[in-house]
């Protein structure tokens, strides 16, 4: 909590991670993992039929994934860094204490991913004849690197979750022995190869002639292999779905969550049957009438494909709430176990920054309140609030009260009593981390805002002030 | 006064050392391919527009092209694991000059990944754009080249002055920090020295007809370039601000690394000077010279951030444990 608060008022923080990872990971999953395996089977299957015309399509989907992994792929996956450490340094920063060594032998085996995808790209052309065979098997390392890559991710996605173990004896282990680890790892295995292959199926309308033949012959065999992955994304779906609720149950034991979380599983499953009917759909006629096969129809299963990731990952981020670490650290940044402390001292005691009021602040101060409060106020929903809510966009708490209350003035006796209990009421809500006097400097800087419609400014553009100095 | 704020209350995750090799030594690593990119791409500008006259440059602008694609591959999954390492050693100061630069820190983002695609179009369309539209691809790709590294710069001055922290407001206010620019032509002139470097090692071995005239223009973009930093270095020298540690060893390495630089161009020198069929032959001591200034440069940068911040990490050690054992008090009794 101690680093100054970037902020992103009409976006809010969260879609900003949010709209890089879910980016990254299509293209890993699309692309890379699923994608390669694909193209070297079919480097290896035109090999071995000596049919060149596998080899070519081969070679200029790998050049499609190449391009989009070697750039937009690559630095999202930076992006993910730079933005949580922008957003949540608090979260981000604790993850990487305590997965260095994950994340850094991931990070070997990532520059091992891309030396080989160079490699394989760049060596197409010049390995031939005898040297073929070694091509492919270089197809296939890399398909092996891209995977090893995100089973490694995937550890550290579980702990996040539910650090089990490591809350006793923090160590690397107990992520991966992390009970949704290998439910997670197979559905989005099973995932990346069914995504991959339609994905594979829009390339090659695009790169084969509807006169030829050939069109066909590769539609049809990319289909069975769809065919063939689209059971085990249901099965590996529906293993994972049924290991979560204990995992978020020990997270929260409020009705109220279940609740919520039934709504998100049962949109789950039906978007996991729905995507996997579409998905076996078109391969089912790409076997049988693979010139039937339109190219603008595959986008349906594709955009399908794409939520199914997409919502998947919004419920793995959602049953993590409150927390961004469970039972560790909760998603304002805060540590569980530093809750009693703050709540008898007080938050502010222990902040270094301080935000000074806008102009448009400044001016909306209630009549009788006293500038400090409110300025207190504005420190404590910028530590406390402002990790999952803006003041005037997505999520904002503007909107929220003026839900709640309409027009009548927000003063303090109405809005204290949600502040205290919202975490009852909303279990995905930390409970106010601070002490009695800063919630009522809450609710007074709430009552401000009412007529404040400017966005909230964060460090990044109005920086920030030493609280000692601006006393 | 100098804010102190806490840190992460979680120990390290290796030994100091052991970090700080990883950050020095892989960063070195990163820098050695991302100059070799940017000048690259700087090169490959020169060389295009020559090549509009002359075909022979042409041909060696789209060789030239082949090299980018790869460093900037390498040079993006080499800066990792230096990141990683800095978040660990420097939590508080990084997150903190992170936050204050944040809009233009993230920009970093789109901005990179755009100029790659750029980069890939500007390599695989050659000869099949209008001669306008493929220069202007690659002035696009060399502003952005130009403007990321800044980014960076703004950053890690940012993160060694804690006592400017509550005063800079939003990344043009934080690029007037002292030593940012200079530190920034400093970079800049690296570019390309490094990326002349880099084709005097490519084309050394060719049978290339064009071999000598290419090793050449090598050894002048390392030249002239270098040639400048012996004035543009010690004003970054010059412009670093006073720390609380002492400076003295780190002085003392960069005005060390004044003498190899004067080596290196002596011997580049030299090698202009050679005839054709000999050209090429000190590259193994040019390059030696500049393996050795690269070093210098990293260590006595690493001297320098420690000098400007050991005093400041103490406090905020002394106050993050101070805050944990406060916090274990609340806890245990409530
Ligand atoms: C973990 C992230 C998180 C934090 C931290 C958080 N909230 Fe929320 N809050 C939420 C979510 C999610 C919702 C539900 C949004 C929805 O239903 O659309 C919510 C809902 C609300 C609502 C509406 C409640 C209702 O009954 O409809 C209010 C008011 C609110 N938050 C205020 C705050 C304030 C004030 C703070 C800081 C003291 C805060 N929140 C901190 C995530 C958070």
């Amino acid at each position: 909590m101690d680093f100054p608060i970037y902020h992103l008022d009409l976006m809010g923080n969260r879609l900003l991670v949010a709209v890089i990872a879910i980016l990254h990971v299509l293209i890993n999953h699309g692309l890379a993992v699923g994608l390669i395996p694909l193209v070297a089977a079919m480097e290896w299957y035109g090999a071995r039929k000596g049919d060149p015309r596998w080899d070519r399509l081969a070679r200029r989907i790998l050049f499609f994934a190449f391009l989009i992994t070697t750039t937009v792929g690559a630095l999202t996956g930076v992006g993910i860094w730079l933005s949580t450490s922008l957003v949540n340094p608090a979260s981000i920063g604790s993850l990487i204490r305590v997965f260095f060594w994950g994340w850094f032998i991931e990070w070997l085996v990532f520059i091992t991913e891309v030396v080989l995808i160079l490699w394989y790209h760049l060596t197409w052309e010049s390995w031939q004849g005898a040297r073929k065979a070694a091509h492919i098997r270089l197809g296939f390392a890399l398909a092996v690197f891209s995977w090893v890559t995100m089973a490694i991710i995937v550890s550290i996605l579980g702990f996040m979750m539910d650090p089990g173990n490591w809350l006793t004896d923090h160590s690397l282990w107990s992520g991966f022995t992390n009970p949704i680890y290998l439910p997670q790892l197979a559905f989005r295995t099973a995932l990346a190869l069914c995504f991959a292959a339609m994905v594979a199926l829009m390339l090659i309308l695009f790169f084969t002639r509807r006169d030829d033949p050939f069109r066909y012959q590769a539609v049809r065999a990319v289909s069975v292999f769809a065919l063939a992955t689209g059971p085990f994304v249901v099965l590996a779906g529906w293993w994972y779905a049924s290991v979560v609720p204990e995992t978020m149950l020990a997270n929260l034991a409020t009705g109220l969550a279940t609740m919520q979380f039934e709504e998100w599983q049962d949109r789950l499953f039906l978007g996991m049957i729905g995507a996997a009917a579409l998905v076996m759909g078109v391969a089912q006629l790409g076997v049988w009438r693979p010139h039937w096969v339109p190219r603008l129809g595959l986008l349906v299963p594709l955009v399908a494909v794409m939520w199914l990731t997409g919502h998947f990952e919004r419920v793995r981020e959602f049953i993590r709430k409150p927390y961004v670490i469970g039972q560790y650290m909760y998603a304002n940044g805060l540590r569980v176990e530093d809750y009693p402390l703050y709540q008898s001292k007080g938050l502010l005691p222990y902040a270094t920054w301080t935000y000074p009021l806008s102009q448009a602040e400044t001016a909306a101060i209630p009549a009788g309140a006293s500038v400090t409060d409110v300025q207190a106020g504005k420190d404590v929903f910028m530590i406390a609030c402002t990790r999952c809510h803006t003041a005037n966009g997505v999520n904002a708490v503007r909107g929220h009260f003026q839900r709640m209350l309409g027009d009548d003035p927000w003063t303090p006796d109405k809005t204290m009593d949600t502040l205290a209990y919202m975490h009852e009421a909303r279990p995905f809500m930390p409970p106010f981390p601070g002490s009695p006097a800063e919630l009522a400097q809450v609710a007074l800087y709430i009552q401000t805002l009412q007529s404040v419609t400017e966005p909230l400014a964060g460090a990044q553009s109005a920086g920030v002030k030493l609280r000692e100095e601006a006393r | 006064m100098t804010p102190v704020p806490h840190d992460l209350p979680l120990g390290l995750p290796a030994p100091v050392g052991v970090l700080t090799a990883v950050l020095v030594g892989f960063f070195l690593m990163h820098i050695l391919f991302v100059t070799m990119m940017v000048g690259g791409m700087m090169m490959v500008l020169v060389a295009q527009i020559r090549g509009l006259k002359d075909k022979a440059w042409d041909h060696i602008a789209h060789d030239l092209a082949a090299t980018i694609t790869v460093n900037k591959s390498i040079a993006v999954v080499l800066g990792v694991g230096p990141l990683l390492a800095i978040n660990t050693l420097y939590t508080v100061y990084f997150y903190t000059a992170n936050a204050l630069t944040g809009s233009f820190w993230i920009l970093i983002v789109p901005l990179v990944a755009g100029a790659f695609l750029l980069t890939y179009a500007h390599k695989y369309l050659w000869g099949r754009l209008p001669v306008w539209l493929h220069l202007g691809l690659i002035l696009v790709v060399m502003a952005i080249f130009a403007f990321v590294p800044l980014i960076f710069l703004v950053n890690v001055t940012l993160m060694l002055t804690p006592d400017r922290w509550g005063e800079v407001q939003g990344f043009w206010d934080a690029a007037m920090l002292p030593n940012v620019w200079t530190r920034y032509a400093h970079f800049m002139l690296s570019c390309p020295a490094m990326a002349g470097l880099m084709v005097v090692w490519l084309y050394r071995r060719k049978a290339d007809q064009d071999r000598a005239q290419v090793i050449r223009m090598g050894y002048r973009w390392l030249l002239g370039p270098t040639l400048a930093q012996f004035v543009v270095g010690p004003l970054a020298l010059i412009t670093l601000p006073p720390t609380p540690g002492s400076q003295g060893l780190a002085v003392a390495i960069f005005l060390g690394s004044i003498l190899v630089a004067a080596f290196l161009c002596l011997v580049a020198w030299g090698e202009l000077k050679r005839p054709d069929a000999l050209i090429g032959q000190g590259f193994p001591l040019v390059a030696g010279a500049m393996v050795v200034i690269l070093v210098l440069m990293g260590g006595a940068r690493h001297l320098y951030r420690e000098a400007a911040l050991s005093d400041h990490r103490a406090a905020v050690a002394a106050k993050t444990e101070a805050f944990r054992a406060e916090s274990e008090a609340a806890r245990t009794n409530p």
